[in-house]
């Protein structure tokens, strides 16, 4: 199984309730996967400014002095805020990649979940509403934002193994389902360059998806492509820097759910899971079609 | 009339509430509200009662119904009516994959779309969906009815044994050994009683449907076709 939530809001006014609203919508998908959770969240991004997102099994060694640390690293001022076993460096976005290569050597244990000027990803094992209450969560504002509950089949349950996966700056991808080409897929693509922390399947279409991209793709062709490409099931909702977008694959059995009104497009992996939505009783509901990209961009 | 707050009272209570009602009963008139999309509503219901769910509901509403009437005033999950013996069941809305799958009896009607394998292995169930249905609906499908009067997916009808399908709007493609075939003047009349019953006979005259059946060419022996068995 697993459930999926997604939230892309269109009116300023509920961004201060997005982790609220995910929160909810993500603890009404626990029994779709009580294993692990994630969420990402978009915030409005600040001119200059980047975020990156490190996890450690062993937050107060590595968090102690790391944003002084990187800051020599990269000379650059950074600032750190600390959330469990989570930390958000934020620094100036001409540094973020310095920043990401030294990380390896300043805190060589710790894993970069996610890098961008608007993304921080958080995820653990565990239930949803533990995960979303150890990062507070329903505290975070935003623009939008992806929620995953993970019942695993394809790897182990592990931090890593959650979703979302990140391989590309303020991309982010969650699944339901499972593939079964993603070895070879990954072959190609290590080939081409990507970098793999997981022997996971999703890792594998986040990291397809962020290729396309580079390659100069749309993201609706990038989208478009895993229909060709990737063999399995599938239910994917992917994260950029300007909104979301959604494709299942021809089969369509894993479920999808979405709903539209003036203020948010939402997505539940059931309606369940949306139904207290502000003005969800007058949304238009609809289940995406099968092998078609829906996606929705500011 | 008895209501039935489900956020308060719980889907085990109602359930329960529900099989109790056996043979004849005085309350025959039920109401579900605050359905919140909760999965198994009034399902393995046995008794000629009306209910109605405000709301959406989610998997498997209405799911074994004999006898009773269930109409959801929302959309349903996936499932809806599955396996149903006898009785109907009414969706306001759409319907996810799967609806009325392996269903022997009674009458399914879905006033919005259907998605995915609507009817799959139906088993003497009529469906009338007043909308489109999605691909591989009819899959394996033996016996009954489906009426669409939208258009129909892919792969319609795909191992058809003898159900009855007929489309009044497009149809993306047949299933493997699912053709078109001459509408008689049983069928029309067939067509019409489905339509009166199925609340749609204000908005479609059985004249505007194809019907589409069994060639017979995959489920019957043929010698010929030996090897391929």
């Amino acid at each position: 199984m697993c459930g999926i939530v997604g939230l892309f809001l269109k009116d300023p006014k509920l961004e201060p309730q997005l982790g609220a609203m995910l929160t909810d919508m993500l603890i009404t998908m626990t029994d779709r996967g009580p294993d692990s959770a994630g969420i990402a969240i978009y915030g409005r991004p600040e001119k200059g400014k980047a975020k990156l997102t490190v996890q450690s099994s062993a937050p107060e060694a590595d968090f102690a002095t790391l944003a002084e640390d990187l800051g020599r690293a990269i000379a650059a001022k950074v600032t750190g805020h600390a959330k469990d076993t989570h930390m958000v460096l934020e620094l100036p976005e001409d540094r973020l990649e310095a920043a990401r290569h030294a990380m390896r050597d300043l805190r060589p244990k710790a894993k970069v979940m996610s890098a961008g000027e608007g993304i921080e990803i958080y995820k653990e094992v565990g239930l949803p509403k533990d995960v979303a209450a150890r990062f507070e969560v329903s505290r975070m504002s935003g623009t939008h934002g992806i929620g995953h509950t993970r019942m695993a089949t394809e790897s182990a349950v592990t931090t890593m193994g959650a979703h979302p996966f990140s391989t590309g700056a303020d991309q982010c991808l969650v699944h339901n389902g499972s593939l079964s080409n993603h070895n070879s897929v990954r072959r190609v693509l290590k080939q081409a360059g990507m970098t793999f922390e997981t022997e996971n399947d999703t890792e594998v279409a986040a990291a397809f998806i962020s290729h396309k991209l580079q390659e100069g793709a749309k993201l609706g062709e990038a989208m478009e492509a895993t229909l060709t490409d990737l063999d399995g099931f599938f239910t994917f909702v992917v994260g950029t820097k300007n909104g979301f977008g959604v494709v299942r694959d021809p089969i369509a059995c894993k479920p999808a759910v979405m709903a539209e009104t003036d203020q948010y497009v939402a997505f539940g992996s059931e309606y369940r899971a949306m139904v207290n939505l502000p003005g969800i009783e007058s949304a238009r509901v609809w289940e995406p079609e099968p092998a078609t990209v829906y996606f929705w961009e500011r | 009339m008895q209501t039935f707050d489900l956020a308060a009272q719980g889907l085990r209570a109602l359930n329960s509430t529900l099989h109790g009602l056996k043979g004849q009963t005085n309350q025959t008139s039920w109401e579900i509200i605050n359905p919140k999309g909760a999965h198994a509503i009034a399902v393995g219901l046995d008794a000629p009662v009306d209910v109605t769910v405000r709301g959406s509901t989610g998997y498997y509403c209405a799911g074994m119904n004999k006898q009773a009437t269930v109409r959801v005033k929302g959309s349903a999950g996936p499932g809806v009516a599955e396996n149903m013996m006898s009785g109907t069941v009414i969706i306001d809305g759409d319907a996810s994959q799967y609806a009325g799958a392996t269903g022997r009896g009674g009458l399914l009607v879905i006033k919005g779309n259907a998605s995915s394998r609507c009817g799959i292995s139906m088993k003497g169930i009529d469906i009338v969906v007043h909308g489109n249905i999605g691909h591989m609906s009819a899959f394996m499908a033996q016996s009954g009815n489906m009426v669409v009067l939208g258009d129909a997916g892919e792969a319609l009808g795909d191992s058809l044994y003898e159900a009855r399908l007929f489309v009044r709007g497009s149809v993306k493609s047949l299933g493997a050994d699912c053709i078109e075939k001459e509408m008689r003047p049983e069928h029309l009349a067939l067509l019409a009683d489905l339509l009166k019953r199925g609340e749609a006979d204000h908005l479609a005259k059985p004249e505007e449907f194809k019907r589409y059946g069994s060639a017979r060419k995959l489920y019957t022996f043929n010698i010929d076709n030996a090897s391929s068995y």
